[in-house]
């Protein structure tokens, strides 16, 4: 087995959405995953407020890059590449992060490496379970995606078979704890109170799951409007809301259709293993259910640890790490932030991208900073 | 002494090198105006202008930056990269107003005078000098006509007064600031001992955050 020193030092960059993190990687070791969060200055809007997380990003950046290399025992010159998120998520919140990374990259002297978030919570996986097999099929889901992915090779081909045509079902979580008013973010505390509740005390509907409707899409929208209804009907009787058990059925209704479609999409395309990232893969039911599917239908479940699940610096330094392991172009000094990048570019290579030589030239410049 | 300045408060994707000796001591400078692309033209700039002076960034003993006032996500780009290029290289990163540089950069000796740039919006963000090198007050921002008493009779210099002559018969060039001139206010300053600001952004305004209204009922009532 080769020395682990050989495999690639990257530092990751993330501000797409709220949390500003960065982490650092050694092939797929973690080494350092610092996250700095503005969600408590969100929670009085009940949503991520875009321009109050981008002024976050820029004061947390610097403390969270040396508080990332000193928990990781690296020092800056000893990396091998810089990683960043280039989309999609919040524009003005990405171009943080992107211009973080670039002046962060060319001051080293290392190479940029510009990826896709959604691959980043694919790649993830491989610092909890080791190497992705290939292909992976991966459920997304979070506050932002719902979407069903497979994967060959995660530095090059991801390509979706299905995503949420209404709402994200992290943001229908939200939705549904403003009605109750569990305040935000939803996802934990809803899971906390349908612990304590029945899934099946209300038959909530499950969106989307006709035989003529797509096998891979999901809908969240119709759900969330059906448990808003029964609540308010309760609330017009004048009857209290059994916040448990709606809580609950909820969650049962959203994590069931999740399952059942990811499932159905591993046996349809031949998978034998699934892997499930996003913030709402920290919600215990999806965790516990998508188990005993997988179990039963012969799958290998990979789910990564809760705080690898939620937006983190170290799923994008575990992607930079694996394109530089596999030699991808690495972005030039004008990547851009894009707020819709699409998830069948998993990275940004650089305009003039040819050849797989980074031993710290200058992308611009072609000079060597620290020859 | 080298010295590292960019701005990215105004329409201008500014970059300069100097060597802190003189005010004519600017040794590279890069200015291109696109008010979209700060983040992607920022970068090839500062590397361009180190190729052109036949220097790396590790020859730079100081960082420069505007703190605007400024549209946001452009202020951001350059505060972020001058504060990233602080922490890589270990050397100091000063702030400077960025209306203090467009006032440097008029050469008006006697004031006073007004620079006002444009904050969108129907807005300007404006101070008043005494003279190129002294703010009386602000920066503020502000409707120009809220501000027509204020400033009438005064030169006005900026972008911000060009757009609004109602407001500013008297204005005049240059329309953005210019690295240079910003390098150069520093290099003065420095130079005799002031002190110069944080590197933090002079945002003036809340962020647009609007408290979500309470809980819509979706059943017809
Ligand atoms: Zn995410």
């Amino acid at each position: 087995m080769a020395d682990s020193r050989d495999e690639p030092l990257v530092l990751g960059i993330e501000t797409s959405c709220d949390e500003t993190g960065v982490g650092v990687v050694r092939g797929t070791t973690l080494l350092a995953d610092a996250v700095a969060s503005s969600v408590d200055e969100h929670a009085r809007f009940g949503g991520v407020v875009p321009e109050v997380a981008s002024r976050a990003h820029l004061e947390a950046m610097v403390p969270t890059i040396q508080r990332a290399l000193k928990d990781a025992g690296v020092a800056a010159s000893d990396l091998d590449g810089i990683a960043v998120t280039a989309g999609p998520g919040l524009a003005g919140a990405l171009l943080v992060g992107v211009s973080a990374a670039k002046a962060y990259a060319y001051a080293l002297g290392k190479p940029l490496y510009g990826v896709n978030h959604l691959a980043s919570h694919i790649c993830v996986d491989q610092l909890e379970h080791g190497a992705l097999p290939e292909p992976t099929m991966a459920l997304l889901v979070s506050g932002g995606h719902s979407s069903l992915l497979l994967s060959t090779d995660i530095t090059s081909d991801v390509r979706p078979l299905g995503s949420t045509i209404d709402d994200a079902a992290g943001e229908a979580f939200d939705k549904i704890a403003r009605v109750l008013n569990l305040g935000f973010p939803g996802g934990p505390v809803i899971d906390r109170y349908a612990r304590e509740g029945d899934p099946a005390a209300i038959a909530f509907p499950r969106g989307l799951t006709g035989p003529r409707d797509a096998a891979y899409d999901f809908s969240f929208s119709g759900l969330k409007t059906s448990v808003a209804r029964w609540i308010e009907a309760k609330r017009a009787a004048g009857e209290d809301v059994p916040v448990r058990d709606v809580a609950a059925s909820f969650q049962e209704a959203v994590v069931d259709v999740l399952t059942r479609k990811a499932v159905r999409a591993c046996k349809d395309e031949g998978v034998d293993h699934l892997m499930i990232g996003g913030g709402v893969a920290a919600n215990t039911r999806l965790r516990a259910l998508a188990q005993e599917r997988c179990e039963r239908a012969g799958i290998r479940l990979r789910v990564p640890r809760p705080k690898l699940c939620t937006d983190n610096g170290a799923m994008v330094a575990a992607l930079g790490a694996e394109m530089v392991a596999r030699n991808r172009a690495p972005s030039d000094l004008g990547l851009s932030a894009d707020s819709s990048l699409p998830v069948t570019e998993p990275h940004v290579p650089g305009a003039g991208a040819h050849s797989h030589d980074h031993d710290h030239v200058h992308e611009v410049s072609k000079d060597n900073l620290y020859s | 002494m080298l010295l590292l300045a960019l701005d990215t408060a105004t329409p201008a994707v500014t970059v300069a090198l100097h060597d802190g000796t003189a005010s004519f001591g600017t040794v590279a400078e890069s200015s291109q105006v696109d008010a979209r692309r700060h983040g992607e033209l920022l970068l090839p700039a500062v590397d361009r202008v180190l190729a052109e002076a036949g220097l790396r960034l590790d020859a730079v003993t100081d960082i420069v930056v505007g703190v605007g006032p400024g549209p946001y996500t452009g202020l951001r780009v350059g505060l972020m990269t001058a504060d990233t290029f602080g922490l890589a290289l270990g050397v100091p990163v000063h702030g400077v107003c960025t209306l203090d540089g467009l006032a440097y950069a008029s050469g008006i000796e006697d004031g006073p005078f007004v620079v006002a740039t444009d904050a969108r919006r129907k807005e300007v963000y404006w101070a008043r000098y005494e003279d190129a090198r002294t703010r009386a007050s602000g920066p503020a921002v502000d409707r120009p006509a809220d501000i027509a008493d204020e400033v009438a009779g005064l030169p006005a210099v900026g972008a911000g007064a060009l757009l609004y002559p109602d407001t500013f018969p008297d204005a005049r060039g240059p329309e953005h600031v210019s690295a240079a001139a910003l390098a150069a206010l520093a290099a003065e300053r420095l130079a005799a001992g002031a002190e110069l600001l944080e590197p933090r952004p002079l945002y003036l305004r809340r962020p647009d955050a609007q408290v979500p209204k309470n809980y819509k009922v979706v059943t017809p009532q």
